[in-house]
């Protein structure tokens, strides 16, 4: 039974995480974001573990987890780039960037490349607001994004 | 003396390249067998010369910027490790124009040393304020920061001594200081600078904000967009906490104060500091009906104050040199300095700390030199997302709360969106209702259902459908939203709409050809 064998398993590492943080005051936030960082998002049968374990219900977690942006109910691809879409950047032309990036990738925002190598986000603001248009990528940021950038960034999450 | 040398790990110079200009120094020091310290300092702010690399020499620092990694050999062939001129030279910092004009009190040390130098950060002036709070009693503290005129510079410009002496008069066993570090809004920057660049301010700032109101504990909530920060702030508080600066006995005196980092997951609503209480709660982001004020009932139903980083990071030097020495600055009742942060399209952005009272003309043209593509300004946006649109005719507006709210705008955090002609003002009112649209934690109906409709009417606008009813039928909506929203982000949406269609009326007219062409 390989499907249950992985839901025991996610409950496991799940209620490990749970059990090094519940002392918190608030553990929630931190215990999705140590969970999103294990499994790379957070898996549905870690759910039930959470609310169990911080004497939730189900509906209140779940709640939390679809509330917030940051939080995955699917894994991403293996680079996540994020485009800042806010006005500093639509200033120096974000919306051009970002039509570009989704034709050399052909996806679409929140979409994820049918070979699985990156996952394309907007972002509203990176904080690089006076290097703008920026993104991040896999945690990186760069600045004054032009078609040059651009390039070598889409030949890198491909590579 | 072994040289140093001084390259910025802050984000926004690591965005412009400054990693690999750091790896090219190192491998060029060795290629040459000269032996140099490199030191990662923050930034001092100045993005159009990021990055900006620093030489100590005996007549003191020397600037090259903006530094590329094929620079590198030249700078070396220049002798730049004793100031030698290179076709990147700008010569002593403080002497750029951009930074001699400033006047830096909450950013003076930021970006002049490797940020978790806690001997640095005490070398200038770091920790006296919060030697002179722990000497003095709760109630003197407080009044302190109430007379130095310190207002919230997250946006609402609360004053920061009143708030402060809510808590302390507020009974609790267990109070909380919170720190807003969910700096979402577009063209801010300050708070990340900060964080990155002089940590210890903020860590110190907090200290004393526990100490005047009875709080031991503390949290700063940083956004997830910021991981810089988030490991900058994480290892300065663990250096604080080995060197006394926080724990029981906060720098050997009876009081107690310790703090935690918390990250946040990508709500810009948690920005509003009800939110970010149920956040940190670990609760949806949702905004709270006030009453009750966080001061009474705030985190965990505590008496808790939250202060934006910047108001808890000018508090260090106010209880170092006092309050009047901080309210001589400022005009009005803003008093002060305020970190103007100019961004988007302008040839020198970055940040600019200055007492308040400059006019927006002076920062756009003066200071930001016009648009980095070289057309005309055509709108300025202050105060980020939920702030007005300023056009060229309101450009003798002094940087002041209440001179902006008199023209229907706000300083907000004090990001300015520098916009050229090719801006559709049309275009950015309608993502102004998208990203509320977006953003909206769903509490009220006004933002929740108003920012939707927002949307669809401006669309219809745009097509040309029925342009003056809807043209009506948006300013209504505004006007709904604006005071039925329970928080600032329903609740100030309408100003870059509003002000686009005031300021702007000529993008709102009907574009016959786009119909015709559909």
């Amino acid at each position: 039974m390989p499907m249950q064998a992985a839901s025991t398993e996610i409950s496991s590492r799940t209620a490990a995480i749970i059990d090094e943080m519940k002392g918190l005051e608030g553990p929630l936030l931190p215990i999705l974001h140590s969970i999103q960082e294990e499994f790379g998002h957070v898996p549905k049968d870690a759910l039930p573990v959470i609310a169990d374990g911080l004497n939730l219900s189900r509906a209140e977690v779940h709640g939390v987890v679809s509330f917030y942006h940051d939080f995955r109910a699917k894994p991403a691809g293996r680079h996540v780039l994020k485009l800042c879409q806010a006005e500093a950047c639509q200033s120096m032309g974000s919306d051009a960037v970002a039509a570009k990036v989704k034709q050399l990738l052909g996806i679409d925002f929140h979409e994820t490349t049918r070979d699985g190598s990156v996952t394309l986000e907007p972002v509203y603001c990176l904080g690089l607001c006076a290097c703008s248009p920026s993104a991040m990528l896999d945690g990186e940021v760069i600045g004054r994004l032009d078609d040059e950038k651009i390039e070598e960034i889409v030949a890198e999450v491909r590579s | 003396m072994i040289p140093r040398i001084y390259i910025p790990a802050d984000s926004g110079a690591l965005a412009l390249g400054a990693e690999k200009v750091a790896r090219a120094i190192e491998a060029e020091l060795k290629e040459r067998g000269v032996e140099a310290k490199i030191v990662r300092n923050g930034s001092r702010g100045a993005y159009f010369l990021e990055p900006m690399v620093e030489v100590a020499t005996d007549k003191g620092r020397v600037a090259y910027g903006p530094v590329k990694p094929s620079d590198v050999k030249s700078l070396f062939d220049s002798g730049f490790l004793t100031g030698g001129h290179h076709k990147r030279w700008l010569g002593a910092p403080d002497k750029i124009p951009f930074f001699a004009k400033q006047t830096r009190l909450t950013f003076a040390r930021c970006g002049i040393n490797d940020p978790l130098s806690l001997d640095a950060y005490k070398s200038l002036g770091g920790l006296r304020g919060l030697q002179n709070a722990v000497a003095m009693a709760p109630a003197d503290v407080v009044k302190q920061v109430t007379e130095s005129g310190l207002r919230g510079r997250g946006g609402a410009g609360f004053p920061t001594g009143i708030k402060w002496k809510t808590v302390l008069d507020t009974a609790g066993a267990q109070k909380y200081i919170v720190c807003n570090a969910d700096e979402g809004d577009s063209a801010t920057f300050a708070d990340r600078m900060i964080m990155e660049g002089d940590p210890f301010v903020l860590i110190e700032g907090m200290a004393i904000a526990g100490i005047a109101t009875g709080a031991t504990k503390g949290f700063v909530y940083i956004r997830s967009e910021y991981p810089h920060a988030v490991a900058t702030m994480n290892k300065a508080v663990a250096i604080a906490r080995k060197a006394g600066v926080l724990g029981v006995n906060v720098l050997g005196s009876p009081n107690a104060f310790d703090m935690e980092i918390r990250v946040g997951a990508g709500a810009y609503v948690c920005g509003e500091e009800t939110s970010l209480l149920n956040s940190l709660e670990g609760k949806r982001g949702v905004v709270r009906a006030k009453p009750p004020l966080p001061a009474i009932q705030g985190l965990f139903g505590k008496p808790t104050v939250i202060n934006n980083v910047i108001s808890l990071a000018s508090v260090p030097i106010i209880m170092d040199k006092g309050a009047a020495y901080y309210k001589d600055f400022g005009m009005g009742r803003s008093r002060g300095t305020i970190p103007i942060q100019i961004a988007g399209n302008v040839k020198q952005g970055g940040l600019f700390e200055t007492a308040f009272g400059l006019t927006l003309g002076e920062i756009v043209d003066d200071i930001g030199g016009g648009t980095s593509t070289g057309r005309p300004v055509k709108a300025v946006q202050v105060g980020g997302p939920l702030g007005a649109y300023f056009p060229r005719a309101l450009f003798d507006t002094p940087f002041d709360y209440e001179e902006f709210a008199k023209r229907d705008g706000l300083i907000g955090h004090a990001g300015i969106t520098v916009f050229d002609d090719s801006a559709d003002m049309m275009k950015q009112a309608r993502f102004a209702m998208e990203f509320c649209a977006i953003e909206s934690c769903g509490k009220c109906t006004p933002c929740r259902i108003g920012s939707t409709r927002g949307v669809e009417v401006l669309d219809k606008l745009a097509a040309g459908i029925e342009p003056e009813k809807n043209l009506a039928l948006v300013s209504d909506l505004c006007n709904t939203m604006k005071f039925g929203s329970l928080c600032a982000l329903g609740g100030f949406t309408p100003y870059p709409v509003m002000s686009s269609i005031t300021h702007f009326p000529d993008d709102f007219k009907p574009a016959p050809a786009r119909v015709a062409a559909e």
